[in-house]
């Protein structure tokens, strides 16, 4: 599925929460939705989904816009945290019900899920722990094969064994069947393995969206003796600085030519990767400041 | 195959790496099939694309080549290839490097040759 999001504004009354959002998804991708708790991750998703509509700008889905419109809704699938406090319908009948408004849902696929994920599928959806609920609403994400399928923390109550059941079982089913995916995620060490771009959500606006291997080489950590480390260092943008004895470790937002690669192996400095959640954490620094 | 990735170096490269130390320890023959992305993807739950990127960057090495609908296998060739390359690397990098240590500590040469015939020889008995 192809999204083309247009100078998007989101907001409720006469406060925005995002302004100027303009990005393009392609078809089939795993996508990685990123920003710090309250920078509106979920309200841009709930546009996405054609949930709510947004204040300014427009967002086309293959070419339409999705807002009311039945034909568009139907082959997308936002799985998020929603209350099913009140669902009495036993998990099987819950499922079934759900897939009533999905053309490509597969039944044989859901029991095989809730087997997997050990969902009691005679008990009703209310009475299950927080974390069975989350698995439950994870089978009716996956076997829609929604074209577009956005997973915002789905993963919440659920323990370490099911999210990697989770994250299994939707890097196999992407790959049986291609479609484009959104995960929306605070664990981002654990899932930053399963996406392929990245867009970071900042301080109202899209700081970013880029390959991820082309945002993780942006990061590095340069480590040797003080002076070196400075020197080598200098006119690029640091992110860190720790300091142990006469030792120096810098980290730079700065993608390093073979020749400064070089150049670093030459004077004996260490260069390193910085993982995608702590490049997350410190191109988002400072962001408590600016909101409200 | 190395159960965990780790994060000191990107991920494609970690794959890379693997499937050549598997090549080099004669694990993978010549020849024989590499492991399949969808393996390599579901085990260590990576994108495909990343698996991927790793997978042609031996194919462009010409230590894999691809068979169409069926995978990925061992070039002829391969495991000779990469003990070349690894023995250029073993120069520069472990060599360098002991010889930059030994510099600091103000051993010679001579020593160094000695302190080698030692350890090879705790290694036999």
């Amino acid at each position: 599925m192809h999204i083309q999001a247009e100078n998007l504004s989101i907001g409720y009354g006469s406060k925005n929460i995002l302004e100027h959002v303009s990005f393009e998804l392609e078809e089939n991708k795993i996508y990685g939705l990123l920003g710090r708790n309250g920078t509106g991750k979920t309200s841009l998703l709930s546009v996405l989904a054609a949930f709510r509509k947004p204040k300014a700008g427009r967002i086309m889905v293959n070419g339409e816009e999705p807002f009311e419109n039945a034909a568009v809704m139907e082959t997308i699938l936002f799985v998020y945290d929603s209350n099913l406090e009140d669902e009495t319908e036993k998990v099987k009948k819950w499922l079934r019900m759900n897939a009533a408004f999905r053309p490509n849902y597969d039944h044989d696929y859901a029991d095989y899920l809730c087997r997997r994920f050990n969902i009691p599928v005679n008990k009703a959806v209310k009475d299950l722990s927080k974390g069975l609920k989350s698995a439950v609403q994870v089978v009716d994400g996956l076997a829609s094969r929604a074209s577009l399928t956005i997973f915002d923390e789905a993963y919440l109550g659920m323990d370490a064994p099911a999210r990697e059941l989770f994250y299994e079982e939707v890097l196999k089913d992407y790959m049986e069947h291609p479609r484009t995916i959104i995960l929306s995620t605070h664990l981002i060490s654990e899932m930053a393995g399963m996406i392929e771009e990245v867009l970071i959500i900042n301080d109202g606006t899209l700081l970013l969206q880029q390959d991820k291997e082309q945002l993780l080489e942006r990061g590095t950590t340069v480590t040797g003796p003080k002076e070196k480390v400075l020197a080598f260092t200098e006119g690029k943008k640091r992110l860190k600085e720790q300091q142990l004895g006469s030792t120096m470790s810098i980290m730079i937002d700065a993608v390093l030519s073979d020749q400064e690669k070089q150049q670093a192996k030459a004077e004996n400095l260490e260069l390193g990767p910085v993982a995608l959640q702590e490049l997350f954490i410190h191109l988002t620094e400072g962001a408590e400041q600016h909101a409200g | 195959m190395r159960p965990t990735l780790d994060e000191s170096k990107p991920i494609f490269q970690q794959i890379t790496k693997m499937i050549e130390d598997d090549i080099v320890n004669g694990e993978l023959k010549e020849g024989e099939q590499a492991p399949s992305s969808t393996q390599l993807v579901a085990y260590y739950k990576i994108n495909p694309s990343t698996v991927l990127k790793g997978m042609n960057q031996l194919v462009d090495d010409q230590i894999l080549y691809k068979k169409r609908g069926v995978g990925m296998f061992v070039a002829d060739g391969a495991r000779g290839k990469l003990l070349e390359a690894r023995r250029q690397t073993f120069m520069e990098e472990y060599i360098g490097s002991m010889l930059q240590e030994a510099g600091r500590l103000g051993i010679s040469t001579d020593d160094i040759y000695k302190m080698m015939e030692e350890m090879k020889r705790r290694g036999e008995r």
